[in-house]
């Protein structure tokens, strides 16, 4: 009963996406408040009722309920509570239920903080939200219904895929979901300003926060599928350039180009159509990011069970929304004003370089993924395009842009000055050299590339902390002074310089664990030892460890320093999972500092040894510390009082509005 | 500079700058690129030395063997042809006899493949793509996913 009401939740939440998708706009355009002002209410229900299917189905896995096919398919009684949660959105459908939810979700955010938005352009943004809701709540119903049940009813279902029993797959899909799709109320405010005709520097201001969210969002779910990848596979990599991480990359690099040209459309009033247009671009990489996971056409790890028929429906929304959002640019964007000037050395024109850089990695990304597709439509010959070709076309592009972040905010608008800007990074710049001195010294053969390397991620900590130090004007001003200044500096400000840093935290960590990292492959017996980067590894013994729903084999390590001297266990296993008879690897990682030790087991071998993995990974956790370095300063600008005060807000209803409404 | 002079060379540089990318892109598409075959293509495929590429197949039966240390020889086949692979390191979790699997590495001259990475795919009824594919061209693909009561 419940599963049959989440079904009819979601037909209903489709009913009302197709109203959402008309009524508003229709309003907008005939200018009756009365049809605009239903588009509030009917997000919001449509997020209530997508949420009463969403709980229905998760219902549904708690109860273990096999006679729904989706339950059957990837649960099992036996399974820990929280992986049968998790595992509602596990699979195709219950992910894509997942991605319909958050969609309506922002919507619904749209309809209850967007008061303060002109009453046509709120309306327009809740149909263009209306259109893409409809389109997906198709989409599910017709090709992905978890909501169908099975006659007979099976006993017992066939358990969640083992690699997704794991606590990562409650965070990684919700973060980059809400990334994902969060572009999309970029994408309908672009689109909404598009059909208006109507764009200025207020429009930028109200896009901020959902992109500024969004990106938190996706940088977030990002590193932290990254860090799942790495410990769960067993493999100890921590990107592997697969077309699924591409998916997300992509709009993560466009989103990122957003934010930044966004700022200038917003504090002068340039790069408009622009901006428009990577609005349309972020979210469209979005959605071809969904067709390509979804669809099956490309070999992946996240490769659900695939169907023709899904791609096929996925593809036709990306034609229809991609196509016609940028068909609607094309038509409207002459008509758009440009706006103001600036000279080639300034704040604007760092930010126009840094919007080249990005999307033209995130096209050289986008070129490397699709074109295995291409050629074999073509010839028929089946390639792949795996790191050796991003390393050599995404590296060459993101390091003069990673050497150039330290200058950007530290130019003047309209015209700056860049040797009195180099002039101000000197401390930093000295900071780097030293850094890249003291690795060629102390680290044992570090080669040049992998010095520098630090040296870069060395340059851009420092490089954003004297954004910080300049703007506070610490050391030239008593302490106290300069800390009130800090203190006074807009939230925005202290993001810029937080984000930048993340950046360089996380360049810093790939540097580190990809020059210094050491790797040893060996036989050992229990009782044996193996000298790993300056430390013995010793192992101890292996014992059979029942679990809840697998049985596993469990190696036991002993980490000893140079000295002898104890510093810490690891344990490493080998699961089998009863249900599906499938092994896992878990791989045994021991933090030390920044660092970590990753054991990874293979197989026994005939003479009672076992096939041991070992690497160690210098200041490998910086990588996804950076990311959460970059989520904070997200957060961090998202409290900025500008976004919470809106320019029409303070004439009408500063009064009314509660702060912090926009958070 | 005028201003039209000045958006001009603007303009100029982005465009310079994008066909610099674009050409590294392609010859990075043409350098970096591996193909995929099954043993049977092959036999018929004309490789430049050390050239990467990726096979893919089943393990065949009753060839893996392993050798000194973390040294492991298993031979990939599609039913019709086989090639000799040799791999040192540790094989993935669901590599196994009739699994399907993609070896990467290179052709030596003495037609054993020498693999650097041996990929098999997480679930146990899930095959490489390529693979699944090929055999199912060639007519010996098996499914096994059927569901109960459908």
């Amino acid at each position: 009963m419940i599963v049959e009401t989440g079904h009819f939740a979601l037909v209903l939440a489709l009913a009302l996406a197709l109203v959402q998708s008309l009524v508003p706009l229709v309003g907008a355009r005939t200018n009756d408040a009365r049809l605009m002002a239903t588009g509030g209410p009917v997000a919001v229900a449509g997020f209530a009722l997508t949420g009463i299917a969403f709980a229905a189905l998760v219902m549904a896995y708690v109860q273990s309920d096999f006679s729904v096919a989706n339950v059957w398919e990837n649960s099992h009684s036996a399974k820990p509570m929280l992986y049968k949660v998790t595992g509602t959105w596990g699979n195709h459908e219950g992910s894509m239920l997942l991605w319909v939810l958050i969609l309506t979700f922002f919507g619904a955010l749209v309809a209850v903080f967007g008061g303060n938005l002109p009453a046509t352009l709120r309306a327009n943004v809740l149909s263009v939200q209306g259109w893409i809701g409809a389109a997906f709540l198709l989409f599910v119903l017709t090709t992905s219904n978890p909501f169908i049940r099975l006659e007979p009813a099976p006993f017992e279902g066939r358990d969640l895929n083992p690699i997704l029993q794991d606590v990562g797959l409650a965070i990684h899909p919700p973060l980059l979901y809400l990334g994902y799709v969060g572009f999309s109320v970029c994408f309908s405010f672009a689109v909404a300003a598009l059909i208006d005709g109507r764009i200025d520097a207020a429009w930028a201001r109200w896009v901020r926060p959902w992109t500024l969210a969004a990106w938190m969002f996706l940088t977030g779910g990002i590193a932290m599928g990254s860090y799942w990848a790495y410990y769960e596979l067993g493999w100890g990599g921590f990107w592997f350039w697969d077309p699924v991480e591409n998916a997300s990359f992509m709009p993560w690099l466009a989103g990122t180009a957003l934010l930044h040209s966004a700022i200038v459309m917003e504090k002068r009033s340039a790069l408009k159509i622009w901006t428009i247009l990577l609005a349309i671009l972020t979210f469209s990489l979005s959605l071809l990011g969904t067709f390509l996971v979804r669809s099956g056409v490309l070999t992946s790890v996240h490769a659900f069970a695939t169907d023709p028929t899904r791609g096929v429906f996925i593809l036709a929304i990306l034609v229809l929304f991609i196509g016609g959002s940028l068909a609607l640019f094309a038509l409207r964007a002459g008509s758009l004003t440009a706006g103001g000037l600036f000279h080639p050395i300034s704040r604007e024109g760092a930010l126009v370089l840094n919007n080249l850089f990005l999307t033209t990695a995130a096209a050289t990304v986008l070129v490397g993924t699709l074109y295995p597709l291409l050629v074999e439509a073509v010839t028929g010959d089946k390639i792949s395009v795996g790191a050796p070709f991003f390393n050599l076309t995404f590296g060459p592009l993101m390091l003069p842009l990673l050497l150039l972040i330290p200058f950007g905010p530290l130019l003047a608008w309209k015209r700056g000055d860049v040797y009195a800007v180099a002039q101000r990074l000197m401390a930093a710049f000295g900071g780097a050299l030293l850094a890249v001195l003291a690795t060629l010294l102390l680290a044992d053969g570090a080669s040049v590339f992998a010095a520098l390397g630090v040296g870069i991620g060395v340059w851009m900590i420092l490089g954003a902390l004297t954004d910080l130090v300049q703007k506070s004007a610490l050391g030239t001003v008593p302490l106290a002074v300069a800390a009130r200044r800090l203190a006074g500096l807009p939230r925005s400000v202290h993001g810029t310089a937080l984000a930048h840093l993340g950046m360089g935290v996380t360049v810093l960590g790939i540097v580190a664990t990809l020059a210094f990292e050491a790797e040893h492959i060996t036989i050992m017996k229990p009782g044996e030892s193996t000298a790993i980067a300056g430390r013995t590894l010793r192992f101890e013994g292996v014992s059979p460890v029942q679990g809840p729903n697998f049985t596993e084999t469990r190696a036991s390590f002993v980490l000893l320093g140079a000295g002898g001297g104890k510093l810490g266990e690891v344990t490493s296993a080998k699961r089998v999972y009863t249900a599906r008879q499938m092994p896992t690897t878990e791989a045994g990682i021991l933090t030390l500092g920044f660092s970590q030790l990753y054991v990874s087991l293979g197989d026994p071998t005939q003479d009672g040894g076992i096939v041991v993995r070992i690497w160690w990974k210098p200041l490998v956790t910086l990588i996804w510390l950076g990311g959460l370095v970059m989520m904070v300063a997200a957060a961090v600008s998202l409290t900025d009082r500008r976004l919470r005060v809106g320019a029409p807000a303070r004439r009408a209803k500063a009064a009314s509005s509660p702060a912090g409404a926009k958070a | 500079m005028t201003r039209k002079q000045k958006r001009l060379s603007v303009i100029a540089g982005a465009l310079a700058f994008l066909g610099a990318a674009t050409a590294l892109t392609f010859y990075a598409l043409g350098q970096k690129a591996s193909f995929f075959y099954m043993p049977t293509e092959l036999q018929a495929a004309v490789l430049e030395p050390g050239q990467r590429i990726r096979l893919g197949g089943l393990v065949e039966a009753g060839t893996v063997k392993r050798g000194q240390g973390t040294e492991i020889s298993f031979a990939i086949t599609d039913q019709e042809k086989s090639v000799p692979v040799a791999y040192v390191g540790i094989l993935p979790d669901l590599f196994r006899e009739g699994q399907g699997v993609i070896a990467e590495g290179t052709m030596r001259a003495d037609g054993v493949f020498a693999a650097d990475s041996v990929l098999a795919k997480h679930d146990e009824n899930y095959m490489p793509k390529e693979v699944a594919d090929s055999l199912k061209a060639k007519g010996v693909w098996q499914d096994e996913t059927a569901r109960p009561g459908s």
